[in-house]
């Protein structure tokens, strides 16, 4: 089989996985090695495939052959499919290769389960050794973490990685036992615990020793599968928050499940990928992240998932008018994020400017505050935006006309840009 | 003696343009624009303002006293494709020079506001182009072609000479005609008024059809999504894209250069200039 054929093959296989940034790691050239991982905080964007996609990363599976018979995955035994491996030597030339040319940030590895979770990684720090000292390779690399592998190979992996990644997929307990019935949840978060430790082990040494080898200096992230299971929004926020707190996670992913195969326990071959649902998401992980936000303040028990017509934040505000509306001259920063339409970027702004200047509704625009968002829930120099006219009552869906613009036209339920909407 | 309506005339450097603030104040006139061409016909008085290094000095001195960020700004800007964009700066730099730094809190100041959305824009496409540069490899040396409408290649300097440091590279700015040059842990950048690529060897277009093919593996049929993927990659972008080219463009561009091209076989270097790494 040619190097074009396993390439097709084994990317094929490896697209579903959302994770794809080469943020975090700051690790400057060195001489004799190939590249460096410092090109910006938040890592660099190589190109954008068809469905509008980030590509940082030469995203491939080691191996597609697998033991496991995961209900959702495309590479699961029982599925008749062709099977291809790369050499090690292959993978490193073409990782810098691709590299040389600017076409990449680093590699990212997975793998299908062969033989054992062992066996699979051994085979994976193989390939990166390879890579990182055979071919003096200096670049980002993401590496999977097999649930069940032992822990000194995880501890080998995150000595090569810039970061590591379990994948949690399925939201739930329920979900996992019936649809990936070989793994646990004991399984998956037993190496995430380990993670998590040894980073934080490992930069208490490099405090000490300036040469102490760096585990995973990017940190770990984890990929949940959205629309498989019957899991609401609620649970799985709540479930991305405690990943955050208890296992530091640099980033949740959230992949709409596409409909692969057909089965009984899974959502039909024709169900579209849940575009908005996963979009809606993202936005509330922005929230928690960058805002300040908590998972129990976004959704409720009676409200269990977000209405797909209007953004997270815009949502939250309306149940909560009782702290708008807010004074733009006068209101803290933390008071300011909270606001629909405004930023960390707008938000510093404002602090900024209305130390020199006199604020009015004009310069907020050339703040970047999203104005036709912002306006119902602001004050400036205690006054409202001349022209609005708004009540509780009609503002749900004065809110929803705007954003309808943003929806796809046609109702389908495109991936929207979270820059769109990141206020 | 000094003139009501005047336009300046300089050589469109940055030096230059510093020359034109210091003349303005010498001459205790407000230009209403500027030309950086050489010819410049107008019904209005025009003053030639000659680049002279110690005026630059001296002016970039009194800027930076006044607000080092605001001279910072005011570099930036100068990279920046905005429309007016002298008008815009020298208007600036007077704000600087009678009121200092302080409006410069403020980016929706009337004077700043301008210049902090141009900068926004360039280092938009500075972010860009940082991933979507492409390299060829012709015969160990690493080229690269790009249609910035800012003058980026500055600004790209530092981060390619670092990731690249082991490398000897080029990229060439066909809209501003600047070529960068890297080799060996040196940099500079040079005009050159045009540039033909060499043709690209086997390896190459193996390497660009591997490439072409794990772009188009990796997009999810079920997700396809132009509008979204014209938001963070617009087309303007996409013509020195190898993903976005056939394997071998070179070839397909015109007969005569492609022709002359592979009379040289053996030379790696883009026709009329050394190539870096051949440079002894």
């Amino acid at each position: 089989m040619d190097l074009l054929e396993k390439l097709t093959i084994l990317s094929d296989a490896a697209k579903y996985d959302a994770a794809c940034t080469s943020s975090g790691a700051k690790r400057s050239y060195q001489v004799g090695k190939i590249g460096n991982t410092s090109s910006s905080i938040a890592g660099c964007c190589h190109s954008f495939s068809a469905d509008g996609r980030c590509i940082t990363l030469l995203k491939v599976l080691m191996t597609n052959s697998c033991v496991y018979d995961c209900k959702y995955c495309v590479n699961r035994r029982s599925n008749e499919t062709k099977r291809a491996a790369f050499t090690p030597k292959e993978l490193a030339e073409l990782t810098i290769e691709f590299y040389r040319r600017n076409y990449i940030e680093g590699l990212f590895l997975s793998s299908g389960v062969l033989r054992n979770p062992d066996y699979t990684t051994e085979q994976m720090i193989r390939a990166l050794r390879i890579l990182r000292h055979d071919y003096a390779f200096n670049g980002y690399i993401h590496a999977k973490a097999i649930p069940g592998t032992s822990p000194e190979l995880v501890t080998e992996l995150g000595l090569l990685a810039d970061r590591l990644s379990v994948n949690v997929e399925l939201p739930s307990e329920a979900g996992l036992q019936s649809l990936a019935p070989d793994k646990t949840k004991a399984a998956i978060l037993r190496p995430m615990g380990q993670i998590r430790d040894s980073v934080v082990q490992s930069k208490a040494e490099l405090v000490k020793y300036r040469h102490a080898p760096s585990f995973a200096p990017a940190g770990q992230s984890t990929q949940l599968i959205v629309g498989a299971t019957a899991d609401s929004d609620r649970h799985i926020l709540h479930l991305t928050e405690s990943l955050y707190q208890r296992f530091r996670l640099k980033r949740v992913f959230y992949s709409a499940y596409v409909p692969v195969v057909e089965n009984t326990l899974l959502p039909s071959p024709d169900t579209k990928p849940p575009l908005l649902r996963e979009h809606r998401l993202y936005q509330a992980d922005w929230l928690l992240r960058f805002y300040g936000f908590r998972a129990e303040e976004l959704l409720t028990e009676e409200q269990p998932d977000f209405n797909p017509l209007i953004d997270p934040k815009c949502s939250w505000a309306i149940g909560h008018l009782e702290q708008f509306p807010v004074e733009i001259t006068t209101a803290d920063y933390e008071t300011l994020l909270r606001v629909p339409g405004i930023g960390p970027v707008g938000a510093k702004r404002i602090v900024s400017a209305r130390r020199v200047s006199h604020l009015r509704f004009e310069d907020l625009q050339k703040l970047g505050v999203v104005l036709k968002r912002a306006q119902f829930f602001i004050t400036c120099g205690g006054r409202i935006r001349s022209g609005l006219r708004f009540s509780a009552s009609t503002l749900v869906h004065q809110l929803e006309t705007i954003q309808r613009g943003e929806l796809p036209p046609d109702g389908t339920m495109a991936q929207l840009s979270l820059f769109d909407t990141a206020g | 003696m000094a003139w009501d309506e005047v336009i300046y005339q300089y050589d469109g450097s940055f030096e230059g343009f510093l020359c034109c603030i210091y003349e303005s104040y010498i001459n205790k006139e407000f230009p209403i624009a500027f030309s950086g061409d050489e010819e410049c016909f107008s019904l209005y008085a025009v003053r030639c303002v000659i680049t002279d290094a110690d005026h630059a000095r001296r002016v970039m001195r009194g800027l930076e006293n006044r607000s080092a960020s605001g001279a910072n700004v005011l570099r930036r800007a100068f990279l920046t494709c905005m429309e007016d964009k002298e008008a815009h700066l020298y208007a600036f730099a007077r704000k600087l020079f009678s009121q200092g730094g302080a409006f410069l809190k403020n980016q929706s100041d009337e004077v700043y506001h301008p210049l902090a959305k141009a900068i926004r824009h360039m280092n938009g496409e500075v972010e860009k182009l940082r991933g979507f540069v492409r390299f060829s490899d012709y015969g160990g040396v690493l080229g690269a072609e790009i249609e910035p409408k800012n003058r980026v290649l500055p600004l790209l300097r530092s981060h390619f000479c670092n990731r690249c440091a082991n490398e000897a590279f080029f990229i060439y700015d066909r809209t501003h005609k600047d070529l960068l040059l890297y080799s060996g842990g040196r940099s500079r950048i040079l005009r050159v008024d045009r540039l033909d690529l060499n043709l690209p060897g086997e390896e190459e277009v193996h390497y660009r059809a591997l490439w072409k093919r794990f772009y188009e593996t990796i997009a999810i049929k079920e997700r396809i999504n132009p509008r979204l993927q014209d938001t963070h990659m617009p087309k303007r972008y996409r013509n020195t894209m190898t993903e976005f080219l056939p394997a071998d463009h070179e070839c397909r561009k015109s007969a005569i250069p492609a022709k002359a091209a592979a009379a040289f076989p053996g030379s790696a270097a883009p026709g009329g200039i050394p190539a870096p790494g051949t440079l002894r």
